[in-house]
C-alpha cells in the first residue's frame, strides 16, 4: 500500500465527520452508538499501524513508507516515519483505544467527546508523521483545538482557567516556532523536513542588540524552536500549565495529555533541534541539562507535598520529562536511546496511573488524597495494579519505567557528572512521593465511612489495564524490541550531529586563522 | 480612441446605468415595496459582473491616457468586492424587511458605492483615486445612518462622516503635495520623480499624508477610532459591508498607491506602513478584549486584520503584494460567514448583539456552533483552518523582507488576540445554561453562508481554488 500512513491518520478523522454528519439524537441508544463507533474506529486504526510496525525495516535509517504530494501555497504534502518516529506512532493507536475504552461511563455530550477524541488522534499521528514543516506545524498546533474543548467542556471546577491557560500557553510557545519555520523556509527555499535536515543553517557569531549570538542563526532558531517544545514537554520553570490541565481535564483527556501529547516535544526536540541545529543545540545543550537536573528535584519535591492525586501525577510527569530532555541534549547514543525508551514507557505508566486515579475518581468524585486509605481491603485488584504502576514509576527493575531512566543518567554521566549526581537523587525523591501516595490512598485500614462499599475493578477496567500491564513489564524486562527499532535511527542521528558539529568547529578554525 | 476607453470601464459603466436604472424606476413605481426584488436583482447584477471580470478579462488595458487601469491586479480586487458585496446584500434582505428598514435606496447606495471601490483599485492617478473614494464613501456615509429613527445609528453615520471627511482633507492635501513636487496627478508621472535617487521632502510629505489618508480608509491604527463606533451604531448587514468589501478595495488601492506612484522609494513607506500593522495588530489585539458587543469585538477584530494586511504590504515586495491579496480574500470569506451568523442572532424578534447571550448555544443548535467555531478559530489564525495560512503567507512576506522583528510581534499580537476568540468559544460551549434562550431563526440564506463559509475555511486547506494563483499573477502585474 502506497499510502499506508495517510490512512492510518485518516481514519480516526474520517469516523469523527461521519459521527457528526449521520449520528442524530442524545438518547441512550446514540451514545451507545458513538462509543461504539470510537471504538470501533481506534482499534481499526491501531490494527492498520500494526501494518506499520511490521513492515518497518529497522536497519533503514532514512524515512519509509514516504508519501508525497503537491498542496496549497507551493508546500508539500509529505509523510514517512524513521526509527524516532514509528514507535510513537504506535504508542498513539495502542494508547487510544483503551482512551476510549476508560470514558465509557461518559454521559455529557458524548458524540461530541467521541469527535472531539477521534479528531484528536489524527492529529497526534499527524504530528509524528509529517515530513514538511508547515504540515506539522499543522497537526501540532490543531491538536490545540479538540483538547482545549476536551478540557472546557467536560472538565471540572477551574475548567475554564486551566483550558484557557493550555492554550495561550502552549500557542505562545508554538507562535515563535512558526516564525523560526518561516525564516527556515526563507534560508533554505524548502520546508521539506528530509532536505532541511542536510541544509547548514548559519553559525556565524553575530550580535544583536549588543548581545553576542553564539551559533548565530541556528542559536535563535533552536530557541525558537526551544520555546515551543519546552513548553509541550514541559519544562521546568514552563511547566505550570500542566498540572492545571491535567487536574481539570477528564480522566481520559488526561491520559491522552500525559501519554502522547508531552511526546510531541520530545518528538520536536529529536527531529528539530539536534539535527538541523546542531550548533546551536551545542551551544545551548548545558542550559538544558541543568534546567531538566533542577525539574527532576523541583518538581519532585513539589510532588512530594501535593494533596490532590492528579496534582502529583502531574509533577511526577514533569520530573519524568527532566529525564528525557536530560538524555536528549547529552547528545550520544544511550541518551537518546534513553529518551526514546523513557518517553515510550512513561506512556504507559503515566497513562495507567491517571487511569488509576480515574478508577477510585468514577466510584468517590473526589482526588483527594485524605478521602482515600486502606483501599486495599475493598479493593485487592486494583491495590495490585496501582502497585505495579507506582513501582514502574519509581523506576523499580524489572519494569519500563527502569531502563529509560538508567540509560539517561548513563548518558548524562560521561557528558556532565554534576547534572547525573543531582538528577539521581531525583530517582531516590520519585520513590518518595510514589509510595507515599500509595500507602496514604491504599494501605492502612479502611476507617472512612463512605468508602465502606466501595467496590473492586470492574471487567471492562481490568480490560484496559491488562494491555499496558503486559506492555510494561515485557519492555522493563526485555526491552530489546524497542530498542532495536530505534537503535540505527538514532546512531545516524549522533553520527550526523557530530559531523555537523565536526565541520562547524573546523569551519571556525579556518575562519579565525 | 474613445470607444476603446468606454471599452475598458465597461464593467462600471453597466453596474453604474444600473444603479441609476434601478433608481429611477422605484422612484417612479411602487418605492419600497420593489426593495426585496431589487436587492436580489442588484446581487445578481454585481455577480454576473464579477463573473465577466473574472472570465473575459485579459492583459493590462489603460484608459483615458493612464487614469484608469484594468489590469490582473484591479481584476482580482473587483471580483472580491463585487462578489463580497453581492453576498452581503443577498444576507441583509430578510434582516432589513423584517425590520422594516428595507428602503429601495438601500441596494442602489450598495451598487453605487461598489461602483465607487471598482474605481479606486482601477485608479491611476490621483483624481481618479480621489473620485473613486469619494463615491465610495458618500454611498457608505447615507447607508450608515440608515436607520434614521435610531440615535446610534445616526451618530454613526455622522461619526463616520466627519471624520470621513477629515481624512479626504488628508489625503487632498498630500494629493496636492505630491502634485506640486512631481507636476503631475498621473501615477506613472509621479513614479519618475519619487524614483530619483533622493525623494524630496514635499513629496516625502505627501506620501505621508496620503498614506494617512488611506490608513483612514482601512481602519489601521491611529486612524481607526470611528471603526468601533460606526460598527456598532450601524444596522448589522451595514456592519457586515463595512466589514468586507469596503476594507478590500481601500486596501487594493493602498497597494496600488504605493507601488505604481511610490514604487522606486520603498523603503520610505515600508517603515511607516510597517508602524502601522504592528500598531493595528496590538490594538486590535488588545482593545477587543474587553468587548461585551459583538460588533465593537469585530470592529477591533477588523482593525487587527488589516494589521495582518498591511504586513504583507510593508514588505514592499510583489510577495508581500500577493500575500496580501491572499489574507484579504480569507479575512472577507470568514468575515462573511461570521456576519452571517451575528446577523442571526435575535431574541423575541429583537437583535441581539451581546457576546453573553451565546451561553451554552453549542448545546440547542450544535451545527451552528460548530461552523461559528471553525470561523473564530480561523479567525484567530489557528491551524487547520484557511486563517492559519493567510497568516503564514504575510509572516513569510515580511521576513522575506527582512522585517523579522515585524514577524514576531504578530505572532505575538495574534496569541493575545487568541484570547477574545477564545472567549467566544468559552460563552457557546463552555458557559452556564442560564435559560435565556438565544434564538437564531432559520433563514435558509444566512445558514447558508455560514456553513459555505466555514465549510471553506476547512477544505480550502486541501486546495484553495487557485486563488494563490491568480493572487500571484495580480501581484506581478503590479510590482515589477
Amino acid at each position: 500500500m502506497d499510502n499506508l500512513l495517510s490512512i492510518t491518520t485518516f481514519i480516526p478523522a474520517i469516523a469523527a465527520v461521519i459521527l457528526a454528519l449521520f449520528l442524530r439524537g442524545d438518547d441512550e441508544a446514540a451514545q451507545k452508538n458513538a462509543k461504539w463507533a470510537a471504538l470501533f474506529a481506534t482499534s481499526a486504526t491501531f490494527v492498520v499501524s500494526l501494518f506499520i510496525l511490521f513492515g518497518f525495516d529497522p536497519n533503514d535509517t532514512g524515512f519509509q513508507f514516504v508519501e508525497e504530494g503537491e498542496w496549497i501555497l507551493g508546500l508539500n504534502y509529505k509523510m514517512g516515519v524513521d526509527g524516532i518516529s514509528v514507535l510513537f506512532v504506535m504508542l498513539t493507536t495502542f494508547i487510544m483505544p483503551l482512551v476510549i475504552l476508560a470514558s465509557w461511563e461518559i454521559t455529557h455530550r458524548v458524540k461530541e467527546y467521541m469527535i472531539a477524541f477521534l479528531l484528536l488522534e489524527t492529529l497526534m499521528l499527524g504530528v509524528f508523521m509529517a515530513l514538511d514543516l508547515v504540515l506539522f506545524y499543522l497537526f501540532f498546533e490543531a491538536g490545540l483545538i479538540p483538547m482545549f474543548l476536551i478540557i472546557g467542556i467536560w472538565g471540572g471546577k477551574e475548567r475554564i482557567y486551566a483550558s484557557f491557560k493550555f492554550f495561550l500557553y502552549t500557542f505562545l510557545g508554538s507562535v515563535l516556532m512558526l516564525v523560526a519555520m518561516v525564516g527556515m523556509y526563507v534560508d533554505a527555499g524548502t520546508t521539506d523536513i528530509e532536505q532541511l535536515m542536510s541544509h547548514q543553517f548559519g553559525t556565524e557569531t553575530f550580535s544583536l542588540l549588543g548581545v553576542q549570538i553564539v551559533g548565530g542563526v541556528q542559536t535563535l532558531m533552536w530557541l525558537a524552536f526551544f520555546a515551543s517544545f519546552a513548553v509541550k514537554m514541559p519544562m521546568w520553570p514552563v511547566h505550570t500549565w500542566l498540572p492545571d490541565a491535567h487536574v481539570q481535564a477528564p480522566t481520559a483527556g488526561s491520559v491522552v495529555l500525559a501519554a502522547i501529547l508531552l511526546k510531541m516535544g520530545g518528538y520536536g526536540f529529536l527531529r528539530f533541534s539536534l539535527p538541523m541545529f546542531p550548533v546551536g543545540s551545542d551551544v545551548m545543550g548545558p542550559l538544558v541539562l541543568w534546567l531538566s537536573a533542577i525539574a527532576i528535584v523541583y518538581t519532585s519535591l513539589v510532588a512530594l507535598v501535593q494533596e490532590d492525586m492528579k496534582k502529583l501525577i502531574a509533577y511526577s510527569s514533569v520530573a519524568h520529562m527532566g529525564f528525557v530532555t536530560m538524555g536528549i541534549f547529552a547528545a550520544n547514543q544511550q541518551g537518546i536511546d534513553g529518551a526514546i525508551f523513557q518517553m515510550i514507557s512513561h506512556g504507559f505508566i503515566s497513562g495507567a496511573l491517571f487511569l488509576c486515579v480515574g478508577v477510585i475518581y468514577d466510584r468517590m468524585h473526589t482526588r483527594d488524597i485524605d478521602a482515600y486509605g486502606g483501599l486495599v481491603n475493598r479493593m485487592p485488584a486494583y491495590a495490585l495494579i496501582f502497585m505495579l504502576f507506582t513501582m514502574a514509576n519509581v523506576g523499580l527493575p524489572g519494569t519500563s519505567g527502569f531502563v529509560g531512566e538508567f540509560l539517561t543518567l548513563m548518558a548524562v554521566f560521561q557528558v556532565n557528572t554534576w547534572v547525573a549526581a543531582v538528577a539521581a537523587t531525583g530517582v531516590i525523591l520519585s520513590a518518595g512521593y510514589a509510595l507515599w501516595l500509595y500507602r496514604r490512598v491504599v494501605m492502612g485500614d479502611l476507617i472512612k465511612e463512605s468508602l465502606k462499599t466501595i467496590t473492586d475493578m470492574s471487567r471492562r477496567e481490568r480490560a484496559i489495564f491488562a494491555p499496558l500491564v503486559v506492555a510494561t513489564i515485557l519492555f522493563g524486562v526485555y526491552p530489546a524490541p524497542i530498542l532495536d527499532i530505534i537503535g540505527p535511527s538514532v546512531a545516524a542521528l549522533v553520527g550526523n550531529y557530530e559531523t555537523a558539529l565536526a565541520a562547524a568547529e573546523a569551519a571556525n578554525q579556518l575562519a579565525s586563522n | 480612441m474613445i470607444q476603446a476607453d468606454l471599452n475598458v470601464i465597461l464593467p462600471e459603466i453597466a453596474l453604474a446605468v444600473y444603479a441609476m436604472a434601478a433608481l429611477i424606476f422605484a422612484v417612479y413605481t411602487s418605492k419600497d415595496k420593489l426593495a426585496p426584488m431589487l436587492v436580489w436583482l442588484s446581487a445578481a447584477v454585481m455577480a454576473g459582473v464579477a463573473a465577466y471580470i473574472g472570465l473575459f478579462g485579459q492583459g493590462t488595458n489603460i484608459a483615458f491616457g493612464g487614469m484608469f487601469v484594468d489590469d490582473a491586479f484591479s481584476r482580482f480586487a473587483k471580483v472580491v468586492i463585487l462578489l463580497s458585496a453581492a453576498a452581503v446584500l443577498v444576507m441583509s434582505q430578510e434582516y432589513m424587511t423584517k425590520r422594516d428598514l428595507l428602503r429601495f435606496e438601500y441596494p442602489v447606495l450598495i451598487v453605487l458605492a461598489t461602483v465607487g471601490m471598482m474605481m479606486m483599485v482601477s485608479a491611476g492617478d490621483l483624481m481618479a483615486l480621489y473620485m473613486g473614494l469619494e463615491l465610495q464613501s458618500l454611498s457608505l456615509y447615507v447607508v450608515a445612518s440608515l436607520r434614521r429613527d435610531s440615535a446610534k445609528s445616526t451618530e454613526a453615520g455622522l461619526k463616520y462622516f466627519v471624520l470621513g471627511a477629515l481624512s479626504s482633507g488628508l489625503l487632498l492635501y498630500g494629493a496636492s503635495l505630491v502634485y506640486g513636487y512631481s507636476g503631475t496627478t498621473l501615477f506613472s508621472g509621479i513614479i519618475q520623480t519619487a524614483t530619483q535617487e533622493e525623494i524630496s521632502l514635499g513629496m516625502l510629505f505627501g506620501l505621508i499624508f496620503v498614506i494617512s489618508g488611506l490608513a483612514f480608509k482601512v481602519s489601521a491604527v491611529p486612524f481607526h477610532m470611528w471603526t468601533p463606533d460606526v460598527y456598532e451604531g450601524s444596522p448589522t448587514p451595514v456592519t457586515a459591508f463595512f466589514a468586507t468589501a469596503p476594507k478590500v478595495a481601500a486596501m487594493g488601492l493602498f497597494a496600488r498607491v504605493l507601488h505604481d506612484a511610490f514604487g522606486g522609494a520603498v523603503p520610505d513607506w515600508s517603515q511607516v506602513v510597517a508602524l502601522l500593522s504592528v500598531l493595528s495588530m496590538f490594538l486590535g489585539a488588545i482593545a477587543a478584549i474587553g468587548q461585551t458587543n459583538i460588533k465593537r469585538l469585530m470592529a477591533y477584530s477588523s482593525i487587527a486584520h488589516m494589521g495582518y494586511a498591511l504586513m504583507g504590504l510593508a514588505a514592499g515586495t510583489a510577495f508581500g503584494v500577493q500575500a496580501m491579496l491572499v489574507y484579504m480574500a480569507i479575512y472577507v470569506t470568514m468575515n462573511i460567514g461570521t456576519f452571517a451568523f451575528i446577523l442571526m442572532m435575535e431574541r423575541d424578534g429583537q437583535p441581539v448583539t451581546n457576546i453573553s447571550s451565546l451561553n451554552m448555544y453549542s448545546k440547542r443548535e450544535p451545527g451552528k456552533a460548530l461552523a461559528m467555531l471553525v470561523l473564530l478559530f480561523s479567525l484567530a489564525g489557528v491551524p487547520p483552518m484557511l486563517g492559519f495560512f493567510g497568516k503564514f503567507y504575510v509572516l513569510r512576506a515580511a521576513y522575506e523582507a527582512d522585517l523579522i522583528w515585524l514577524a514576531v510581534a504578530g505572532v505575538v499580537a495574534s496569541v493575545i488576540g487568541a484570547f477574545y476568540y477564545l472567549r467566544i468559544v468559552f460563552y457557546m460551549y463552555f458557559g452556564d445554561d442560564t435559560g435565556d434562550e438565544l434564538e437564531t431563526g432559520n433563514s435558509p440564506v444566512l445558514w447558508g453562508f455560514l456553513m459555505g463559509s466555514a465549510a471553506i475555511m476547512v477544505l480550502g486547506i486541501v486546495n484553495m481554488f487557485g486563488v494563490e494563483g491568480v493572487a500571484e499573477a495580480a501581484a506581478t502585474v503590479l510590482v515589477n
